[in-house]
């Protein structure tokens, strides 16, 4: 321990001298967008674990109310999912055609993107009209209440997904293809592809599940 | 008007004059005061005309050292309310016994124990740390600013927008007579009907956007924008301790947001999360909170042993003992601070196993807690103490926080809990803990970095007199509450029977008066400090002969940090640096590529403010005008590219040439 002064060095032991204590060019930190952005992702994912344990606890508590079994339509579901998975497939087409500098293709798949998206939004709607107006809404029991939750916290990402989306398509349409509008395209990309991922877990855990007796 | 009283409605919503506390003279003479205040502290800076001077160069600047001031500033104020709090429970407890039920009515002393909590924890505690990290991190890693400087504006203004809607329910309505974690079935909308719920799960989403943004940010900016050299195992130790600290916010918070949003849905939609019927489990929610609530415990003590590492390595003239072992300390206790929140409620009844557990992993974190306190006691050992005020806080947190976390292994004990468990024991305990750690290590770094932000060292006398009144008015205020405890005394009382209690109530309420007496101090201490600045004037920008990046520039700090990007070889970079004799470099100076200031920050927490309140009064129109507002404003910003210039050379050889100048003249 006596030597708890000295000062260790980790820099070329045999020229100690030689040690550089600054950068004497520019000096450009790398960009921490796509980090920050998976971290933020990362954040969503947790509160998606919440409302899926929250699910897991109350998900039968029926209260007398339906069940799962009768109130899920899976053929709609499994349409809704094609149309949702299908998105991540087109917005992967527009990431290549924006790797190529085509601003014409990507613009055009990103639209396929967001209708299919509308399209995913606009049958959970109708599901959700549906029970509500047969008196099965969320208040109607802990099991409905984490249903629509989940499932509505899924679809508001899902919008804000395609309002992002129109604005990059405005904001690619104005200035091009420039490196700010690719690492946005890239960061709706990972939102879009993550929100998939979540859906596969609702589509699993929540409607083959909850169909189940 | 009244022709049309549904448009009223959905225009006001619930908000009534009968809101307004006309009819309590208590509050009416604190918001005469508090208005009286503002008015003065408005009109000032409006005689001075500094609204431009305060819109350009603080509201909008997107600069990590004024933001993390600000921060500070915000945590102070909100300090003040909350301890205005503490007097009003220990002067209502010493008083309220047999005959005289004190001076509040228990409809508003359960409010202001709520807000107590709320504000120290999410707008005292939680500022202060963030703004300690904001402003430390990037100078201690040798950055230029943060990783996104917008956000960082954004955040704070966000967590000040939450503050802003706490303060609206003094007088506006009123706040959660709830305790500070709102458990249902009690802050559920049968049992509290009226809007200080609202107030408190509105005041906390906004506020906690600014907290999870602001840990997102400082994450990336430590993984990402280190000076050239700087691995991880070589960073200061104040910088780990804030990467595990914002892995913990990240990690957290968002369990914190999605219950309150649970919460807001039983209380607004009529959902049956946490409802007593209908197959709701109010278990679930306490739950839920606590796997927050306990990392949110780590999040605030973790940045505070990082300054003691700090302080306890500078005043010590020695490099810190055992930094491995502080390194691995830190994140062990970072992944088990997730491992022990059920240790809360072992009274909920989940049987034998699950308790012990909890009890165990709980006992088994003050392993690495203890071996910190080693560490900083090897260091100290065959060192140079200089008593300078920052140390004095440090060890008088070692001796305050072995005895805070001594109590705590007891508490961790399932047998034990289930007769301390709710009672005035455990505040003692976390009083302990929180003030003697976290608090003693936020006023060590506000001593020993205050001259980097502001270019001059604070008094050392009030310094010193602040420390004393705090050190023994903490004993004299929460020793008592571990005798009464003992005997089995519950937390939350506004009245009590038994006149034997009431003599260690007045020994509190006498401790606090002396922790007030530490309060007046510390203002004094910046009065007289900013009187003295000349005298206290640190002009080498390294005043305490620190180790770290931070002292190696100027005391403040240029807007650019460093005009060169440090390159570094060592754990304590400047200290080799010195060693070295290194030389500043005196031409050669390049333009710096910097961000610009914009006013999106404090506009978008305006308007989130703005519909957060109309949320809690279900003023439904302004809400939704607020909501597209929000978006709008939103968007727009992204239409603006143009968020970065560059400092010409000029103007840092202008700067650095005034530099030089000031070093040749006085070291």
């Amino acid at each position: 321990m006596s030597d708890t002064h000295a000062i260790h060095l980790s820099g070329q032991p045999g020229h100690p001298e030689e040690l550089s204590f600054h950068v004497t060019g520019d000096h450009h930190p790398a960009n921490s967008t796509l980090l920050g952005f998976w971290l933020y992702l990362m954040s969503d994912c947790l509160i998606f674990a919440c409302l899926f344990a929250v699910y897991g606890v109350l998900g039968r508590n029926y209260a007398d109310g339906p069940t799962g079994a009768q109130v899920f339509e899976l053929p709609v579901v499994a349409l809704n999912t094609s149309l949702l998975l299908l998105s991540s497939i087109t917005y992967g087409f527009s990431v290549l055609e924006m790797q190529r500098d085509r601003v014409r293709g990507t613009l055009i798949w990103l639209a396929i993107t967001g209708l299919l998206g509308a399209g995913f939004i606009f049958l959970e709607l109708r599901e959700f009209a549906h029970l509500i107006a047969e008196h099965n809404g969320p208040q109607r029991s802990a099991f409905l209440s984490s249903f629509f939750t989940l499932v509505g916290t899924h679809g508001l990402h899902v919008t804000f997904g395609i309002i992002w989306l129109i604005t990059l398509m405005v904001q690619v349409g104005q200035k091009g293809l420039i490196h700010e509008n690719k690492r946005r395209l890239m960061c709706l990309s990972m939102f879009w592809h993550f929100l998939d991922v979540v859906w596969v877990g609702v589509f699993s855990f929540v409607y083959l599940m909850g169909v189940q007796p | 008007m009244s022709d049309h009283p549904d448009l009223l409605k959905l225009f006001f919503g619930r908000l009534t004059w009968d809101a307004l506390p006309l009819h309590v003279p208590i509050v009416m003479v604190t918001f005469a005061v508090v208005m009286i205040g503002a008015l003065a502290v408005l009109g000032a800076i409006t005689y001075f005309r500094l609204w431009g001077y305060l819109w350009r160069e603080w509201f909008t600047s997107i600069d990590h050292k004024k933001i993390g001031i600000m921060y500070m500033v915000l945590g102070l104020v909100m300090l003040l309310r909350g301890f205005a709090d503490a007097v009003m429970m220990r002067a209502q407890q010493a008083i309220s016994f047999g005959h005289s039920t004190g001076y509040l009515p228990p409809e508003h002393y359960d409010q202001i124990f709520t807000a107590h909590g709320v504000i120290m924890i999410f707008f005292v505690a939680m500022p202060l740390v963030t703004g300690i990290m904001n402003f430390v991190v990037p100078l201690q890693i040798g950055a230029r600013d943060v990783a996104f400087p917008f956000l960082n504006n954004f955040s704070f203004w966000m967590t000040t927008a939450g503050a802003m809607l706490v303060m609206a329910s003094l007088f506006i309505g009123e706040f959660a007579r709830t305790g500070w974690l709102a458990y249902p079935p009690l802050s559920g909308i049968g049992m509290s009907p009226d809007v200080g719920v609202d107030y408190y799960i509105w005041a906390l989403q906004v506020a906690g956007v600014g907290t999870l943004l602001s840990g997102v940010n400082l994450l990336a900016t430590i993984v990402k924008m280190r000076a050239p050299g700087m691995r991880m195992m070589q960073m200061p130790v104040f910088t780990w301790t804030a990467l595990c600290t914002n892995v913990l916010i990240v990690a957290a918070f968002p369990v914190l947001t999605a219950v309150l949003a649970l919460l807001a849905m039983d209380r607004y939609v009529g959902t049956h999360f946490f409802t007593t019927d209908l197959g709701g489990d109010a278990m679930m929610y306490v739950n839920l909170i606590w796997i927050w609530g306990h990392p949110e415990v780590y999040i605030l003590i973790l940045p505070a042993f990082g300054i003691f590492s700090e302080v306890v390595s500078t005043f010590s003239r020695k490099r810190l003992f055992g930094y491995a072992s502080m390194v691995y300390a830190t994140v062990v206790i970072t992944v088990l601070s997730y491992l022990v929140w059920l240790h809360h409620f072992f009274t909920m009844g989940s049987g034998a196993s699950v308790n012990s557990f909890f009890g165990i992993t709980t006992m088994i974190i003050s392993i690495p807690t203890g071996a910190k306190i080693f560490n900083w006691l090897f260091t100290m050992y065959r060192g140079r103490i200089v008593f300078e005020v920052p140390m004095l806080w440090t060890m008088g947190f070692m001796i305050t926080f072995v005895i805070g976390g001594m109590t705590g292994v007891m508490l961790a004990v399932p047998p034990a809990d289930f007769s301390l468990h709710n009672s005035l024991f455990l505040i003692a305990h976390f009083h302990n803990v929180i003030i003697g750690g976290v608090l003693f290590g936020l006023f060590a770094g506000i001593n020993f970095w205050f001259p980097k932000a502001f270019g001059f060292r604070l008094d050392p006398f009030w310094g010193k007199c602040s420390f004393w009144f705090w050190q023994i008015g903490f004993w004299f205020a929460f020793a008592p509450l571990y005798v009464l405890g003992l005997m089995g005394v519950t937390r939350r009382l506004s009245h009590f029977d038994d006149p034997s209690l009431q003599i260690w109530f007045v020994i509190a309420a006498f401790g606090a008066f002396l922790i007030a007496l530490g309060i007046l101090c510390m203002l004094i201490q910046f009065a007289v400090s900013f009187r003295r600045r000349e005298q206290l004037r640190d002009h080498t920008g390294d005043p305490w002969n620190g180790r770290t990046l931070e002292w190696s520039t100027s005391s403040p700090p240029p807007a650019y940090n460093f005009a060169f990007t440090p390159i570094v070889h060592d754990n304590d970079a400047w200290w080799q640096m010195k060693q070295r004799n290194y030389r500043r470099p005196l031409d050669g100076y390049r333009a710096i590529h910097m961000p610009k200031n914009t006013g999106a920050g404090i506009i978008l927490a305006g308007i989130s403010a703005a519909l957060g309140f109309a949320l809690i009064w279900q003023m439904w129109i302004p809400a939704a005008v607020s909501f597209v507002a929000l978006l709008v404003v939103a968007i727009g910003h992204t239409f603006n590219y143009q968020r970065d210039y560059y400092i010409p050379a000029d103007e840092v050889a202008r700067v650095e040439t005034a530099r030089t100048e000031l070093l040749a003249n006085h070291v």
